[in-house]
Order: C-alpha cells, then sequence, then structure tokens
C-alpha cells in the first residue's frame, strides 16, 4: 500500500479518538457537577476502566496471550498483596507483579 | 486591582506546572513509556516507519486505539472498519473528559482553549488528577494536570521510538514483562483510590463484566459494561443511601 494511505488511515484514527474527548468537553458544560448525572457518568467512566483493566489481564490481546491465564492472575494477587503490605506502594506492587510473571513465564509454570 | 493578584497566581500556576510534572517523572513516566516501548515494537514488525509511529502516539494517544490501528492496518482492513474499531475502544474517554473538566475548570481560562487540553486525557493523568485535584485551589488545578500529562505524553513518544529501536533486541520474556506492567499499574491506580462508595462498586462490577461480556462481543463488550455496570453502581449507591438516609 502507498505510503498516502497510512497517513490517511492514521489521521482518520486520531480524530475517531479525539472525537469522544471533543464531546467529553461540550457536554461537560451542559451537565451540572453536583447532579445525578454527572455521578452516573463517573461510574460509567470507573466501571469501563475496570472493565478494561480486568480484560486485559484476564483475555488480552497481543503478546501476552502466549502467557499462562493462571500464571497472570496470580501475579496480579501478587501485586496487589505486596501493594497493600507495603502501605500502598505502587512502586513496589508493580515490580512484584511483573517480576512474578517474567519468574512464571521463563520457568514455564502452567497453573491450569 | 487584579494586576497585583495575577503575578501571584501565575507563579503558583507555573509552581504546580512543575510540581506535577515531577511527580509524572518517576513511576507513571516509566510505566506509561514502558507500555509504548511495546506499541513502538509492534509499528516496526508491522512495516510502519518510525515517524509515523511517532505521529500516531502525537495525534492520538490512547494506547488501545492505536494498537488496534496498527493490527487491523497490517491485516488489510477497510478505513470504515479501523475508524469504528479505534472509536469503540476509545470511548471510555468521554466520560472521563465528562467528569475532569468540571474539576479542572478555572473561569478565567477561555473555555476553547479546554478543547486542547482534553486531548491529554488518557487513563493515568486522570487517574491522578481527579485525586489530587479535589484538595487544591481552583486556579492550580489546570496546570497540575497538564503539567502531569505533559511528561506522559513526552515518556510515550519516547518510549515508542525505544520500542522501534529495541524490537527483536530484548527477550520475549521481558517483553511480555513490560506489557504486563501496564493492566497492574492501572490495577493499583485505582486501588489507592477507594473512598468514594459508588466508584468502588463501579470498579468491581466492572471487573467482574468486562471480560465476560468481552466473550460476547469484542467490539461493544467494553461499551456494555461501563453502561450496565455503571447504572448498577450508581443505583445500588443510591438505594445504599436511602437506606442509611
Amino acid at each position: 500500500m502507498a505510503d498516502g494511505w497510512i497517513i490517511v488511515v492514521l489521521l482518520v484514527g486520531a480524530a475517531a479518538t479525539y472525537v469522544w474527548r471533543a464531546l467529553g468537553v461540550a457536554l461537560s458544560g451542559r451537565i451540572n457537577p453536583g447532579g445525578p448525572v454527572f455521578e452516573w457518568v463517573g461510574c460509567v467512566a470507573y466501571a469501563l476502566l475496570a472493565g478494561l483493566i480486568a480484560r486485559m489481564i484476564i483475555l488480552p490481546v497481543g503478546p501476552l496471550q502466549e502467557t499462562d491465564l493462571g500464571s497472570r492472575l496470580l501475579s496480579a494477587a501478587i501485586a496487589l498483596a505486596v501493594f497493600f503490605i507495603m502501605r500502598k506502594s505502587i512502586f513496589f506492587g508493580v515490580t512484584a507483579g511483573t517480576l512474578a510473571l517474567i519468574g512464571f513465564t521463563v520457568g514455564g509454570v502452567r497453573m491450569f | 486591582m487584579t494586576g497585583t493578584a495575577t503575578p501571584a497566581g501565575s507563579k503558583a500556576r507555573r509552581t504546580m506546572f512543575l510540581v506535577a510534572a515531577r511527580e509524572a517523572v518517576g513511576m507513571p513516566s516509566i510505566v506509561l513509556g514502558a507500555s509504548y516501548v511495546g506499541f513502538g515494537s509492534l509499528v516496526r514488525e508491522s512495516g510502519m516507519g518510525l515517524w509515523l509511529g511517532l505521529f500516531s502516539t502525537l495525534s492520538a494517544w490512547a494506547l488501545p486505539g492505536q494498537v488496534a490501528l496498527v493490527e487491523l492496518y497490517g491485516v488489510g482492513a477497510s478505513l470504515l472498519v479501523i475508524a469504528l474499531a479505534v472509536a469503540l475502544t476509545n470511548a471510555r474517554l468521554m466520560p472521563m473528559t465528562i467528569t475532569l473538566m468540571p474539576l479542572i475548570h478555572d473561569p478565567a481560562v477561555p473555555r476553547w482553549r479546554y478543547y486542547l487540553y482534553s486531548h491529554l486525557v488518557a487513563v493515568t493523568a486522570w487517574a491522578f488528577s481527579m485525586r489530587r485535584c479535589p484538595e487544591m485551589p481552583r486556579d492550580v488545578r489546570l496546570p497540575y494536570f497538564v503539567g502531569f500529562a505533559t511528561v506522559l505524553w513526552l515518556a510515550s513518544l519516547i518510549g515508542t521510538a525505544v520500542g522501534f529501536a529495541l524490537a527483536d533486541a530484548v527477550p520475549q520474556s521481558v517483553t511480555l514483562g513490560l506489557v504486563f506492567l501496564n493492566p497492574i499499574y492501572f490495577m493499583l491506580i485505582f486501588a489507592t483510590d477507594l473512598r468514594h462508595r459508588a466508584r468502588v462498586i463501579a470498579l468491581g462490577l466492572g471487573a467482574v463484566m468486562g471480560p465476560t461480556l468481552h466473550t460476547f462481543s469484542h467490539d461493544w463488550g467494553l461499551m456494555l459494561t461501563g453502561l450496565i455496570a455503571g447504572s448498577a453502581a450508581f443505583g445500588a449507591d443510591r438505594l445504599v443511601a436511602r437506606r442509611r438516609g
């Protein structure tokens, strides 16, 4: 395919991304931040993100598909446990979870 | 009158911009930069040039949509399919922007500029600003968000370039670890802030429904998760509040 075509694709992709941000700005001016509609939108945002994160761990798309589901779940659990033990340290939690997954994968551990 | 108030205010704003930039330099930049290392190597594998990869990170800056675009382009999908997939993947940005804007709104800043700043709305800076901004004076909230997000944006560009350069040079297990950093980091960001009951319920329901609905529809699963789990959490929170009230 021609070089020009990929630029068109990238521009369309950027527009399809930005349109949500612009809509968000436009709508935010019409919604009362103290009212129930605003509260509901916040719940939708948090549910969407939690769904996205859980999907990235349980049903990943891309290279993580090759790793074992049990290893990913256990690594996520380790990350959470270390995070809380180390007084909510994101650094230690993330490091522990990532090293756990690398360790399980290198060691060829399969839970299921 | 305002002549004396403005210089002090602008100094506070500049200070907050730098404070936020410094807060973003550590863990947040490392994690996001590492995620973009994965994107950079994907760009290399798909045969796109480095500049096109950087252009994608600069112009779109929302990773799941960028990955979807590169993969669909790689298999020769039509423009309409690519546009729809990217739009669906990034629909989360709208509720996020709606909830962030009133928080960082400064009456002194012209409204059209928020259409520029909104380009910086993405998970990490959003989550940090949602937590930190309510404690700050109103006029320094926007500089906090912009300072934090700008550093992350730069880290994403650097990550894209590094990933492009390193493709094939890094062992597979390390790449996997880098890709795994991202969901783990997001999970912990949300675990730091569990004060707001409705949001905690939304996070729990969303985490359960996200993967479930994804198996039914890869395209609409996430949108439906947000709408159904979010509405249920909203309703449950109201019920609890009414019982206690």
